[in-house]
């Protein structure tokens, strides 16, 4: 419900998925859903969907994204609370890297003979 | 930037196949055309459930009623995908249920024909999904994000539709003379329909042309459309049925199925609302929105609730 009182854009990590800054009050709110595919895997960003609460939300995301076993472990995180990097200073943003490709071990000129390396 | 300059780094990613995030400057018609097509498509899903559900508890044998029930709840699944896509373009959910129920939102004039037999599961598992999943693989690469990410999903799951349908289909072709002429007069019913999905001819479709630039149709209507026509003239011939066409045949020269024309006027009578089943679809949409509303409302009520209570004892 106060996802849709902010009239401030709130952008998911995983997809920049937005909440619209909708009118309705009565509304569930919107969660962006992680799921965990198998032990040893991280939390994958899968999609958002309404929900009344955490629990509910937990529950839906089951039936929803993990009917063919796709998942081991379900994060929910309602949406209002991801904060986001933005894609119009993207180029600013990132620039830092642009310039260091000394980063990259193919920046490396090495004879062929030397092995394991 | 000024708007120009906007537009044509809008086009170059489109251009360079970079996919449009929610974030991302977008032109207000790409906005616009999304969020019709998308939410369309999920109302689809949505109405396309009720056809379907007629014939759960009459479903012939326990397998097939799990199957159908499993189906239904798929089709649920991508309404959800799809309406989750449509809200990052800053339409809210409420906003497109009520463009749905007041009539002012289309949705695919298929689900406003009636399943009178069992066949018709079938039939509409073979034909309605089929045409569906040939619409919808080329969506896997649409320009925007969210949209492509959606439809990849709603694919992996759409296949199974197609292929239980063709096995009910199967079973009632190697059955009684009964069966046979059952599972024949489903597919008469459905196939034109079916070939109807991929909407207007080419040269009637105003709206292609724009959006095979923005990338979000990638085949024209009647490119899929002679793509279905040509695999299921071939896969009933595994049913020992036909497909209710004098003018289907094989077309040596073009390599393709040439077939007969199609009544773009049942089209547009049924687009328009005046189709055998609108009015009862809509009602049974509406009907259930209204019924569920105690429920939503409840949950949020509890919700809010403990919320506060937890915030007293925090306190």
């Amino acid at each position: 419900m106060e996802n849709n009182q902010n009239n401030q854009r709130v952008v998911a990590a995983g997809s920049g998925q937005t909440a619209g800054a909708g009118s309705d009050r009565s509304a569930w709110p919107l969660w962006e859903i992680f799921i965990r595919s198998k032990q040893g895997l991280d939390h994958k960003h899968i999609g958002s969907l309404h929900a009344a609460d955490a629990a509910m939300a937990i529950e839906n995301a089951r039936d929803v994204y993990t009917r063919r076993m796709e998942g081991v472990s379900i994060w929910v995180v309602e949406s209002k609370y991801v904060h986001a990097s933005n894609p119009d200073e993207a180029a600013s943003f990132y620039d830092p890297a642009n310039d260091k490709v000394y980063r990259h071990p193919t920046f490396y000129d090495l004879p062929d003979e030397l092995k394991h390396m | 930037m000024s708007l120009i300059e906007f537009e044509t780094t809008f086009q170059d990613k489109v251009d360079q196949d970079i996919r449009i995030e929610p974030k991302d400057w977008m032109p207000d018609a790409y906005r616009k055309t999304l969020i019709r097509q998308i939410s369309q498509h999920a109302h689809s899903e949505i109405v396309g459930m009720l056809p379907e559900a007629n014939w759960i508890t009459r479903a012939p044998t326990l397998r097939r009623k799990a199957t159908l029930i499993a189906k239904v709840q798929d089709e649920a699944g991508h309404g959800l995908y799809l309406y989750s896509a449509a809200e990052t373009l800053g339409i809210t959910r409420d906003e497109m249920i009520g463009q749905l129920h007041s009539g002012k939102a289309k949705y695919s004039s298929i689900f406003n024909y009636p399943t009178l037999t069992w066949a018709d599961m079938g039939a509409i598992g073979w034909l309605v999904d089929g045409a569906a999943i040939m619409n919808q693989v080329p969506l896997c690469r649409a320009s925007y994000g969210p949209y492509a990410r959606a439809m990849v999903r709603i694919c992996k799951e759409e296949s199974f539709h197609q292929r239980q349908g063709f096995e009910i289909l199967l079973v009632l072709s190697r059955g009684s003379e009964e069966q046979r002429r059952m599972c024949q007069d489903s597919i008469n019913r459905w196939w034109w329909p079916s070939v109807m999905m991929f909407g207007p001819s080419d040269d009637a479709s105003p709206n292609s042309e724009q959006s095979m630039r923005w990338k979000i149709k990638r085949f024209s209507n009647d490119d899929l459309r002679q793509r279905f026509v040509d695999i299921c003239a071939e896969q009933v011939k595994l049913l020992g049925m036909t497909l209710p066409d004098p003018d289907l045949k094989w077309n040596e020269e073009r390599g393709h199925f040439d077939f007969g024309p199609i009544d773009w006027e049942e089209f547009r009578n049924v687009i328009n609302g005046n189709g055998p089943c609108n009015k009862e679809r809509l009602a049974a949409r509406v009907k259930a929105h209204e019924d569920g509303a105690w429920v939503r409302d409840a949950a949020l009520a509890h919700a809010q609730k403990r919320a506060a209570k937890e915030g007293q004892e925090a306190a």
